[in-house]
């Protein structure tokens, strides 16, 4: 017999784990990963935090990957550009075919751009986005003493980087179409809370209102807002959520209208029947968590390339060896989405989903808002997020209590 | 043959996901900072503790051995 190929599209995080979970599943044949960055798998997080405020250095970032993955092969720097489903291959952006016994996709998403015109939206023209390391490392310079920052979009990352901007000394206004920071996962009342710190802190919010134009030729000097308002501006930084990367996928019959759907093993579904050998994880992939009701769900939290990948691990090697496999994949599964943000000296950690919270569901469980706390968010009786506001170790008891709608403990 | 686990306390921001993963090696004293409590597990702690390096936010577990 021919040695077997696992092929894994993506080299961040979920087509790390992925690659161990192969290998911990008792998979000996080839795992070969193809990423279209240049950077072995490296962490996101602290580059919109503690890295982008000091030091954006790749191997501070760089992944630990397990030992029993010393031998996965990896090519970093190439682009897949088409996956044929049925063919068992894909083309590479230089035309090489790859033809694989397995296929993952781990392609997570890219940072969404407005659709305005305006300078050149690059680095260089003033407007950011932060996604990579290298977006990172090119609005790290920019953040200077006293430059002028306006970031578009006041969720997780944009509050984030609007922090660190501050720390770095930089004016910041943030401008955002809800009506607080944060608030669709976190609700009003927290939501207006973390507003309050930023304020304190020196940013200013622009809520409630969009963007009409870009000011600037060759490098942005300013943004002007839906209502009128011009605010200058130095830097801008498009923090306004993401694009699923499967462009790479399409024409297979898969529903690829947000992310990847698949069912519960991580097999992407084509007219509802799942496509065995070939599993999505990570941001990218779009999946029934039972935990919580029978929707599928896209979660763009860290642990879920973990927990996806080595699901996709175990269910991938049990029908490379073909041993197990019904079990692995009618074995009910679901995973706890875990979520953490730092915003100046305010540690958020989230376990659930909170943004599937009835609007009178949210209730304070713990502390008070205004200094450490801890909030339940529930869905009729259910538990389904509890956001710890610093109070860590009190947090970290309602994790095990969050979510059970459908599946017990 | 046991393990070593080495925490870089330069590094840990005291998040606790370790904790979930290898209880018996890991624990958030009183004042919520992190404690390895066995430097040296045995063998048939590997998985959980390599479980636990692995859902380290800020990646500040190794595990020698
Ligand atoms: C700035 C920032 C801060 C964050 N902070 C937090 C946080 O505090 N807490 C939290 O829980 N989560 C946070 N996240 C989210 C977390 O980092 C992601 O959930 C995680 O990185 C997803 O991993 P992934 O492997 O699915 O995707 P990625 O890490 O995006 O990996 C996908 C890889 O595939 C590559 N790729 C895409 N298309 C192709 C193709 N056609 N061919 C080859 N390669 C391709 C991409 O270039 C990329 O390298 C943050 C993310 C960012 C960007
Ligand atoms: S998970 Fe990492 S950061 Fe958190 S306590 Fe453990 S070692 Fe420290």
């Amino acid at each position: 017999m021919t040695s077997q190929r696992a092929l894994v599209v993506g080299a961040g995080l979920g087509g790390l784990r992925t690659a161990e979970a192969l290998r911990t599943g008792g998979f000996t044949g080839e795992v070969l990963v193809v990423g279209d960055e240049d950077w072995a798998p490296y962490n996101r997080p602290p580059l919109s935090k503690e890295a982008l405020a000091g030091e954006l250095a790749h191997d501070k970032l760089a992944f630990r990957v397990r030992s029993n993955a010393a031998d996965v092969v990896w090519r970093h720097g190439v682009r897949v550009d088409h996956a044929d489903l049925d063919g068992r291959a894909v083309t590479l952006a230089d035309g090489e075919r790859l033809t694989y016994d397995v296929l993952v996709a781990a392609t997570g998403v890219s940072a969404r751009r407005l659709p305005i015109p305006g300078p050149p939206a690059t680095a260089a023209g003033g407007r950011h986005v932060i996604r990579m390391l290298d977006d990172a490392i090119g609005l790290r310079a920019a953040l200077v003493p006293g430059a002028k920052v306006v970031v578009l979009g006041a969720g997780f990352i944009g509050c984030e980087v609007a922090a660190t901007a501050r720390k770095l000394g930089c004016e910041v206004h943030s401008v955002a179409i809800d009506a607080y920071p944060m608030v669709r996962p976190l609700g009003v009342d927290l939501a207006s809370e973390l507003q309050r710190r930023h304020e304190a802190q020196g940013v200013v919010f622009h809520l409630g209102v969009g963007v009409s134009e870009f000011v600037g030729d060759e490098h942005v000097t300013g943004v002007v807002l839906s209502d009128g308002t011009r605010l200058d501006a130095d830097v801008v930084l498009e923090a306004l959520g993401s694009r699923c990367n499967v462009e790479w996928l399409e024409g297979n019959g898969l529903d690829l209208t947000d992310g990847v759907l698949t069912d519960t093993a991580l097999r992407p579904l084509r007219d509802g029947v799942p496509v065995d050998g070939v599993a999505a994880v990570g941001d990218v992939v779009r999946f029934p968590n039972r935990r919580f009701d029978d929707r599928a769900w896209r979660v763009e939290h860290w642990n879920i390339p973990t927990d996806s990948g080595r699901r996709a691990g175990a269910v991938l090697s049990a029908w490379l060896a073909a041993d197990g496999y019904d079990e692995v994949t009618t074995a009910d599964w679901t995973l706890l989405p875990a979520f953490w943000s730092d915003q100046y000296d305010t540690r958020l950690q989230s376990y659930g989903m909170p943004g599937l919270a009835d609007a009178d569901g949210i209730r304070v469980l713990e502390g008070s808002l205004d200094d450490e706390c801890v909030v339940g968010y529930h869905r009729g009786d259910d538990l389904v997020g509890v956001v710890g506001v610093g109070m860590l170790r009190v947090v970290n008891g309602y994790r095990d209590r969050v979510g059970r709608g459908l599946v017990g403990p | 043959m046991s393990l070593k686990v080495v925490v870089d306390f330069n590094v840990c921001q005291d998040h606790g996901q370790c904790v979930f993963a290898a209880p018996e090696v890991f624990e958030i004293d009183e004042a919520g900072r992190l404690v390895v409590l066995v430097e040296e597990p045995d063998e048939t702690l590997r998985a959980s503790v390599e479980d636990a390096a692995d859902v380290c936010p800020v990646q500040a577990i190794t595990i020698a051995g």
